[in-house]
């Protein structure tokens, strides 16, 4: 019951998060209401008993990329954005199919899925269940998403380098 | 078995003892680090306020709660009050998973029976996790009071400080996957109690002496990076940024900052005295009374001693360059500490077969 409450509680202020993350007009603040969703998702993976997944949304997500995207804001020294209007198409276009989209998932969810659902704290979530799932279950795939982000880390460095940099090959004097 | 109030009874007392305790010991370090600081330089330091000085951090106390707290017109206000308040909260927070002692009977003191405690606030079994992810928040103080400052020392020492605690995190992080895949836990108490005994019984079996040699000092090297000590406090480079990313603040508001960073200073020196030297593991002798609390006062005077070297080391070693503070981390650092773990998890797989 208590459980239950802390749950719902959480995953309110997940939600208010999100919200205040798209009405807030400065960067600054839409990045720290995105750190607050990230850290009231990982209190809900502690809650439904996954205390490592809990661990590692905070140190890599809470902890790390937002503080990259910290970083990035600050050295842009972005500024307050402006309000407008918005465009009439994404108006008329973009409600409706928001609501179109939220029912698909709704009624998949309720009516088509046959995962079970697990009372809350009963999710196994300990360090040894996790790796026996990505080094054995899912070792292929897991492997393959790592070697995809080295992909895009290259493809970020070459992208970022300055062209007549790369041409040369690495830097002789430095 | 321990009753639900028994239990709640228990965890405040613990609570508040380790709280006095730590906000104490993060007085006294500053304490010693002006003390040291000034014998290192052929100074006395504080002498005046009490015997030896001692009582010198209440004075500073004093002054700090009576001094002008200035709030600059030019400020983003919400942000820069928030922002000392954030670095002190997750500072202190993580302080709640360290374990500083073995089970305590509490039996013959309450004489009801097998009644005892474990000398931690909680064990949780992913608690190493728990202080990694509680110190990795507490930059976000040091960003925003940067940036909140409005000001370009203040940006400039916090873009530094989050630059460089977030590359150290790597290798600081990394360093301790080996130390994990040693004794099989994530849970603090295991990893000390899998330190217990000796070799050929006079070399303790700590995590340093047993393999972990090169963790430890990668290990210790981050951490400095991490608390930006000398020689890592380019974000506070008095020479180039005045004070860094507190250069706007005043008051309490400053010595917030102050405590946060003397606070990580003691996280620190407890998880390098968990995960490498033993914990609480150390001789015990005399009468029971006295042997129920050797295991606390090890675990106290190894902590003391990391406290001593980070202000040893502080007036030893000079500044490095940014660059050099980088490529240090980046290209030195982390391969050292990825090759520690895949020669610790080759000699635990060929044990293991």
């Amino acid at each position: 019951m208590f459980h239950l409450i802390l749950f719902l509680f959480f995953g309110l202020i997940c939600v208010a998060g999100a919200v205040n993350l798209l009405v807030q007009s400065h960067p600054i603040n839409s990045a720290l209401s995105l750190i607050v969703v990230m850290a009231s998702l990982a209190v809900e993976y502690l809650l439904l008993g996954a205390e490592f997944v809990a661990a590692v949304q905070v140190i890599v997500y809470a902890g790390a990329i937002m503080v990259l995207f910290l970083i990035t804001i600050m050295l842009l020294n972005a500024g307050k954005e402006e309000r407008t209007q918005g465009s009439r198409v994404a108006f008329l276009l973009g409600i409706p199919g928001v609501l179109i989209g939220g029912g698909l998932i709704a009624w998949t969810l309720v009516t088509r899925s046959n995962t079970v659902s697990v009372p809350i704290g009963a999710l196994l979530g300990d360090p040894q269940q996790i790796a026996r799932l990505l080094f054995r279950d899912f070792l292929l795939p897991f492997e393959v998403t790592s070697v995809l982000i080295l992909i895009a880390i290259m493809g970020a460095v070459v992208l970022a380098s300055k062209p007549e940099a790369v041409a040369r090959g690495p830097r002789k004097d430095a | 078995m321990l009753s639900i109030t028994a239990f709640i009874i228990i965890s405040i007392i613990k609570s508040v003892a380790v709280v006095f305790v730590l906000l104490t010991a993060v007085a006294y370090s500053v304490w010693l680090e002006r003390k040291v600081s000034a014998h290192i330089q052929n100074r006395w330091g504080p002498t005046r306020v009490g015997p030896f000085g001692l009582l010198q951090p209440m004075a500073d106390g004093v002054k700090f709660i009576f001094k002008e707290d200035l709030t600059q017109p030019h400020v983003y206000k919400p942000l820069y009050i928030a922002a000392p308040i954030i670095a002190v909260v997750f500072a202190i927070t993580s302080i709640a998973v360290i374990p500083f002692g073995n089970w305590v009977n509490l039996g013959p003191i309450a004489k009801y029976g097998p009644w005892g405690t474990y000398l931690q606030i909680t064990d949780l079994n992913i608690g190493l996790l728990v202080v990694l992810g509680i110190t990795s928040m507490g930059v976000y103080g040091v960003a925003l009071a940067g940036w909140s400052s409005n000001s370009k020392y203040a940006l400039l020492g916090g873009l530094r400080a989050s630059a460089q605690m977030i590359s150290y995190e790597v290798s600081l992080g990394l360093s301790l996957v080996g130390v994990v895949i040693q004794s099989g836990s994530l849970s603090l108490r295991e990893i000390v109690d899998f330190q217990g005994g000796t070799f050929w019984h006079f070399i303790p079996r700590w995590n340093v002496f047993h393999g972990q040699t090169l963790a430890f000092f990668i290990y210790l090297i981050s951490a400095y990076a991490e608390t930006n000590r000398t020689p890592f406090d380019l974000p506070e480079a008095e020479s180039e940024l005045v004070a860094g990313y507190h250069t706007e603040y005043s008051a309490m508001k400053f010595a917030m900052f102050f405590m946060a960073e003397y606070a990580n200073m003691v996280t620190v020196s407890c998880l390098a005295t968990l995960l490498f030297l033993g914990g609480w593991h150390g001789p015990i002798f005399g009468p029971p009374i006295i042997q129920a609390l050797m295991p606390v006062f090890w675990f106290c005077l190894k902590v003391f001693f990391f406290m001593f070297v980070y202000v040893w080391v502080r007036w030893t070693l000079p500044r490095f360059r940014y660059d050099q503070l980088m490529a240090f981390g980046w290209k030195f650092l982390l391969p050292l500490a990825v090759a520690n773990i895949v020669y610790t998890a080759l000699v635990v797989a060929l044990r293991a077969s």
